[in-house]
């Protein structure tokens, strides 16, 4: 159903804002290839978000080029540009004068689709964000915040963009809808493969969310740009070690299953606590410890024991 | 002189308090035709006070700073007072009915113009942001977003104008013998006031004035949906 992801260059972007001294952006360059999900994190006045709304332009930037599939930003007109790259933004904001249904379908009008396509695809991005479909009738005034970001992503999604941009979309959210939109925005982003960027404060959202990582410091510095497990692993310098905290090996064990773990079959054995094997090792540790227990007995969904995982496994994994 | 008495009842001649006869011997001559021509005062001012209104809001919506000399202008105007503004526009229009027009038009500017301007301002930024970022053109996030957004501004406008021009109308009269302050007016100027004209031609006015109200209460509703919801 997806038109391609596109491939996002920045090219040694600068900008640098009338009457202050530090630039909100110095020399950035980042690839982006199409597809991934890259984060762009770091402290207050690193420029994650000035960067962000560079790509389509809601900023205008100094020196430098954007690609986006190799064409500069700056080739279009704007609002064409912005038509095809989704946009998602933390105070959501939509149109409350307008229905769910009438918000999805802002961009398909804009672009001229008639409305049987426009119904249609409401419809589908409705099932995809997880709401129902009589919601299309309803005002966002009508709606919790979490619905409302369901929406704000539908919208973006509605006309197929290649790329996503995404500026602290749950910050906003308690934590329980937090979590429960980030899982389904991975799983949305396995499904309809587009290239995401999506800007955050929170490293640990970071670390969740992201194929990559791009971590700025202040003044609009790249610090380091990484995948989260080898960020975690070689941070680049203090600045990053400290970003990203010091439990980072524990960080790392989040980010891997017991499926991860080369288990050995022959030590398994009936007895001791039960996990499956989609438990992150990290939670693995944890029940040892909560246990007291020397090891558990992995087994896969059907119930079928794996092996056992002892704590020597975790270490061997990083 | 005593005008409009008629052959008159014993009511009308002692001129009690209300004499319901004289309503019915004069509805048609006199009360329904200054009704009528109230009517056509008031939606002839607010029609063309909106349309400079809606206009001048829309031209100047992107002009920084505009609306603050609009504003203090409007409030110098709206403090003169409406029998001195038709004398003041006397020497250049004469005793016409241009004349009570322009002076009421200027009033309904003073309340709509501010108000429709409010209007056009009340689309929250995270609201402008969204739709500048899903491509929307200026003058479309001018026409799609902010200005079916400054519906409840612009009725609470038209509200206020209508209500007022509807009362500040009866002193057309002291100009010109039309609308609803001409019944009012003669009674007035009789030695011994005529209090059943006098209530009538009021009452008239204030009911005229609460039904257009509740007309635009209606029009409310019906263009604004999403506001009665949640």
């Amino acid at each position: 159903m997806t038109a391609a992801a596109a491939e996002l260059v920045f090219d040694r972007v600068s900008k640098r804002y009338a009457g202050r001294e530090a630039a909100a952006l110095s020399s950035l360059s980042l690839e982006i290839p199409a597809g991934t999900f890259c984060v762009l994190v770091g402290p207050s006045g690193g420029g994650k978000t000035t960067a962000l709304k560079m790509v389509n332009r809601l900023i205008p930037f100094d020196e430098g080029d954007i690609r986006i599939d190799g064409r500069s930003v700056r080739d279009l007109p704007t609002a064409e540009l912005r038509r095809g790259i989704g946009y998602v933004i933390q105070q959501i904001g939509l149109f409350p004068h307008m229905t769910v249904g009438e918000n999805i379908g802002v961009v398909p009008k804009l672009l001229g689709w008639d409305r049987a396509r426009t119904r249609t695809r409401t419809g589908e991005l409705l099932d995809l964000v997880g709401l129902a479909q009589d919601d299309a009738q309803r005002y966002p005034a009508q709606l919790s915040g979490g619905q409302r970001q369901r929406v704000g992503l539908a919208r973006a999604l509605a006309a197929d963009p290649p790329l996503l941009l995404m500026d602290e979309p749950f910050g906003a959210l308690d934590p329980i809808t937090r979590a429960r939109l980030q899982a389904e925005l991975r799983r949305l982003h396995h499904e309809v493969e587009k290239t995401v960027v999506f800007v955050t404060h929170d490293v640990d959202e970071a670390i969740t969310m992201g194929d990559r990582i791009a971590i700025l410091r202040e003044g609009g510095v790249l610090a380091q740009y990484d995948t989260p497990d080898a960020i975690l692993a070689h941070p680049a310098d203090d600045f990053v070690a400290q970003f990203i905290g010091e439990d980072r090996a524990l960080r790392r064990l989040a980010l891997r299953t017991l499926a991860d773990v080369p288990l050995d079959p022959a030590a398994a054995t009936g007895a001791g606590l039960r996990v499956t094997s989609s438990t992150t090792v990290r939670n693995a540790v944890s029940l040892l410890l909560e246990s007291d227990a020397d090891h558990l007995v992995v087994e896969n969904a059907d119930g079928d024991a794996l092996g056992t995982f002892r704590w020597h496994d975790a270490t061997d994994v990083l | 002189m005593i005008p409009n008495f008629g052959h008159g009842s014993a009511c009308v001649r002692g001129d009690h308090t209300f004499c319901w006869d004289w309503v019915q011997q004069h509805w048609h001559d006199t009360l329904l035709p200054a009704l009528v021509q109230h009517v056509e005062l008031t939606l002839i001012a607010v029609g063309i006070g909106f349309a400079i209104a809606f206009t001048l809001a829309m031209l100047t919506h992107r002009i920084r700073g505009f609306d603050k000399p609009v504003g203090v202008f409007s409030a110098l105007l709206y403090t003169i007072p409406s029998l001195a503004l038709f004398q003041l526009l006397v020497p250049f229009t004469g005793i016409t009915y241009t004349t009570v027009e322009i002076a009421l038009v200027a009033y309904t500017l003073v309340i709509l113009y501010p108000n429709i301007d409010a209007g056009l301002n009340s689309a929250s930024p995270e609201v402008l942001e969204a739709a500048r970022g899903m491509g929307l053109t200026p003058r479309q996030v001018l026409w799609r977003v902010e200005l079916p957004l400054a519906v409840p501004a612009i009725v609470a406008g038209l509200r206020i104008a209508v209500v007022s021009t509807i009362s500040i109308g009866t002193i057309a009269a002291f100009l010109l013998p039309k609308g609803l302050g001409y019944p009012i007016f003669i009674a007035l100027q009789s030695p011994t006031p005529f209090k059943t004209e006098i209530y009538t031609a009021g009452a008239l006015a204030i009911g005229l004035a609460l039904v257009c109200d509740g007309l635009l209460v209606l029009l409310r509703r019906t263009l604004v949906p999403w506001s009665r919801v949640a």
